[in-house]
């Protein structure tokens, strides 16, 4: 889960980091409101879980609370990248005297924690890494042994930080790991770390991620949770949890278990179109969380046929096909079918379909055929 | 012999009691897997069809001599039950579940360095020797005994897989399911190392997936270190940068990650890499 920056940053707080006193705003007269409170002039921030915000028109400046007010008003319901901005961010504007980067992060190809800090904040940490690796201090941390003081040396002499920080600067490593480990966080990012005027060290960012995997013991999860995607289909299968994603083609997928549903997506590519989702039901998918499915697909006015492509393991045939009888049933589906089960009790839901006949529905024996099928039927042709 | 698993297995399944762990570990034992023991702290003394019940896996492995465990409980609880039965002194585990914490998980995979336990998992669908034994939730009646082995970080991809094979005629001497998490036990290369040594497997299916760079590792040992023939499969060329696709795993960072490379690294490596389940299965039925 991607916190957006006000989020990080009060998780942040929560752990002493220094973070600027700033307000939260859903329309232009709360943003009013919030410049006059902390005083002149202050940073709009549009908050979306992506970066190049800046670049974008998505964050400005302004010099009065009059100003906050137009410029909250330009940013909201902006659309950066595909995600609504549904809310801003405003703080003092910041005197910048240094912008560093620090991070902790979740290394998989060393099966590890990664701490980073650089002296070259406030630029996409990707192109100092491209441009200039050696700029990056880089230390592997056993997650048993924890976050050790020769690691954070390692970090701030390694990054060339100049001695007047360094003291600052350690201090504030040692609560991001903190943070990084205690709220569970794949990602525990500052870019830029900076030095405010004689205000010392301030988190002027925060890119926090989550683990939704530890929500259990973490009820504060619950409401940092938003919907800001912009597209409909995504929205509505969030709400009924499914496991979605949009894409650009015109073939819906519907598949059990994330590897064999990529694996749909990439052999409809090889039949000629492109699949216009990702949509796992993941393992023992009942009739409902199939009904669910095909209606979030079908509502999608780019998909032109659905491909249902289903191997049992845990996941049973009867159960698949039950859904896709009710799903016809109960929800109007313009778009052409194409089922193709396999594995525990496929037998038994392929005999469901026979015996509920649909002129919408096509069955297929083979994943590649099935794909064939659906490609065709996304084109018009009715097919053989 | 078969690798991982197979007639000396003795396996104490972690969450008998439950219904996913009953179900699946009775299919185990149906198939011919000794199933020794089950453990559920607080039903100790009882029995899950014959299969006696412990309080700890220590007591189970210290009554009935089990030397592979299999992991059933829930997520909040799973981690633990993993280094209880490293502790135990078990061989192998093998750990189904899904949804773990990903610093739980980082905290086993560092402990395990220091202990001669292999975990396979978690959140993977286990590992079966066909005719020999199944630990795990693998649909036996799509496998067959042979001299391919396979490895895979998907379950149904897996299925998928395996089914195409066997209706070639290709028999499978191990079929392993690594886990679509960032952080398992055994990766690829744990996995190639084993069927390169073993007498009883004669070729490698290996299924990767978009996201991290353990494609591209198993690539450098196969070209290095192997000489089985080795058969690929990415999944995810469609996959967009930045989209968990379902395993917490699969996702392309960046730029890194991508199926282009990971098919590009293997066919680097001299391996033949198939560009759906029909085309692999062709090629490793063409070879064996």
């Amino acid at each position: 889960m991607d916190l957006l920056e006000y989020q990080g940053k009060q998780l942040l707080k929560s752990v002493d980091v220094p973070t600027p006193e700033g307000g939260h705003a859903t329309t232009p007269d709360q943003a009013r409101e919030v410049a006059k409170r902390i005083g002149q002039p202050v940073a709009v921030k549009a908050q979306v879980q992506v970066g190049g915000r800046g670049k974008a028109g998505g964050i400005k400046l302004a010099q009065d609370h009059d100003e906050a007010f137009s410029h909250a008003e330009a940013i909201l319901g902006m659309d950066i990248k595909g995600l609504r901005v549904e809310s801003v961010w405003l703080e003092p504007a910041a005197d910048i005297v240094a912008e560093y980067y620090a991070c902790f992060t979740l290394d998989r190809s060393n099966k590890c924690y990664l701490g980073m800090v650089s002296a070259q904040g406030g630029v996409d940490i990707e192109e100092v890494a491209a441009k200039d690796p050696e700029a990056i201090a880089k230390v592997s941390i056993d997650p048993l042994l924890g976050l050790q003081d020769y690691h954070v040396r390692a970090l701030v002499f390694g990054a060339g930080i100049p001695a007047q920080y360094r003291g600052e600067l350690s201090a504030v490593l040692k609560k991001l790991y903190k943070a990084f480990v205690t709220l569970d966080a794949e990602l525990v990012e500052v870019n830029p770390l900076i030095v405010d005027g004689d205000k010392g060290m301030v988190a002027l960012d925060a890119k926090v991620t989550l683990d939704e995997n530890s929500s259990y013991r973490h009820p504060e999860f619950e409401a940092l949770r938003e919907i800001s995607t912009t597209d409909p289909q995504e929205r509505l299968a969030k709400e009924k949890g499914l496991n979605y994603i949009k894409l650009a083609g015109s073939v819906g997928v519907i598949g059990n278990g994330a590897g064999l549903v990529m694996s749909t997506l990439d052999v409809v590519a090889q039949a000629g179109d492109n699949a216009a989702n990702f949509l796992d039901v993941g393992g023992g998918a009942k009739a409902e969380l199939i009904a669910n499915s095909l209606e979030v697909i079908s509502g999608d006015p780019q998909v032109k046929s659905i491909l249902i492509n289903i191997f049992g393991g845990i996941t049973r045939g009867e159960e698949v096909a039950q859904g896709i009888v009710d799903a016809l049933k109960a929800v109007d589906i313009a778009q052409p079918i194409v089922v193709r089960l396999d594995g525990t009790n496929a037998v038994e839901g392929r005999k469901i379909l026979a015996d509920n006949p649909n002129p919408n529905l096509y069955t297929a024996e083979t994943m590649l055929e099935a794909a064939a099928r659906a490609v065709e039927l996304a084109h018009g042709s009715r097919g053989a | 012999m078969a690798i991982y698993v197979n007639e000396n297995t003795r396996l104490v399944v972690s969450g008998l009691t439950g219904r996913e762990g009953r179900f699946h570990a009775l299919r185990n034992r149906d198939y011919g897997t000794k199933v020794v023991a089950g453990v559920t702290p607080g039903k100790g003394g009882q029995d899950v069809d014959g299969i006696p019940v412990f309080d700890t896996v220590a007591e189970a492995v210290q009554e009935t001599g089990a030397n592979t465990s299999m992991i059933f409980v829930p997520a909040r609880f799973a981690a633990d039950a993993c280094l209880e039965a490293a502790d135990a002194g078990v061989d192998l585990i093998v750990c189904i579940t899904e949804g773990i914490p990903t610093h739980d998980e980082a905290n086993l995979y560092s402990y395990l360095q220091g202990v001669d336990t292999a975990m396979i998992g978690p959140n993977c669908p286990g590992v079966i020797s066909p005719g020999k034994a199944n630990v795990g939730i693998m649909p036996t009646e799509i496998t067959l005994p042979g001299r391919v082995g396979l490895v895979s970080r998907s379950g149904t991809l897996t299925y998928q897989v395996v089914h195409e094979m066997t209706q070639r005629g290709v028999g499978q001497s191990t079929c392993v399911g690594i886990g679509g998490d960032p952080f398992i036990g055994q990766f690829h290369i744990d996995v190639l190392k084993q069927f390169e040594a073993d007498p009883e497997t004669d070729a490698v299916v290996m299924i990767g997936e978009i996201g991290g760079d353990e494609e591209e590792r198993a690539a450098e040992y196969i070209k290095n270190h192997m000489t089985k023939p080795v058969v690929g499969y990415i999944a995810g060329f469609e996959a967009p940068p930045g989209k968990k696709m379902g395993h917490a795993g699969a996702i392309i960072s960046g730029s890194k990650g991508t199926a282009v490379a990971k098919a590009e690294a293997l066919e680097a490596a001299g391996v033949k890499v198939g560009r759906n389940s029909a085309e692999v299965a062709d090629l490793i039925a063409s070879l064996v």
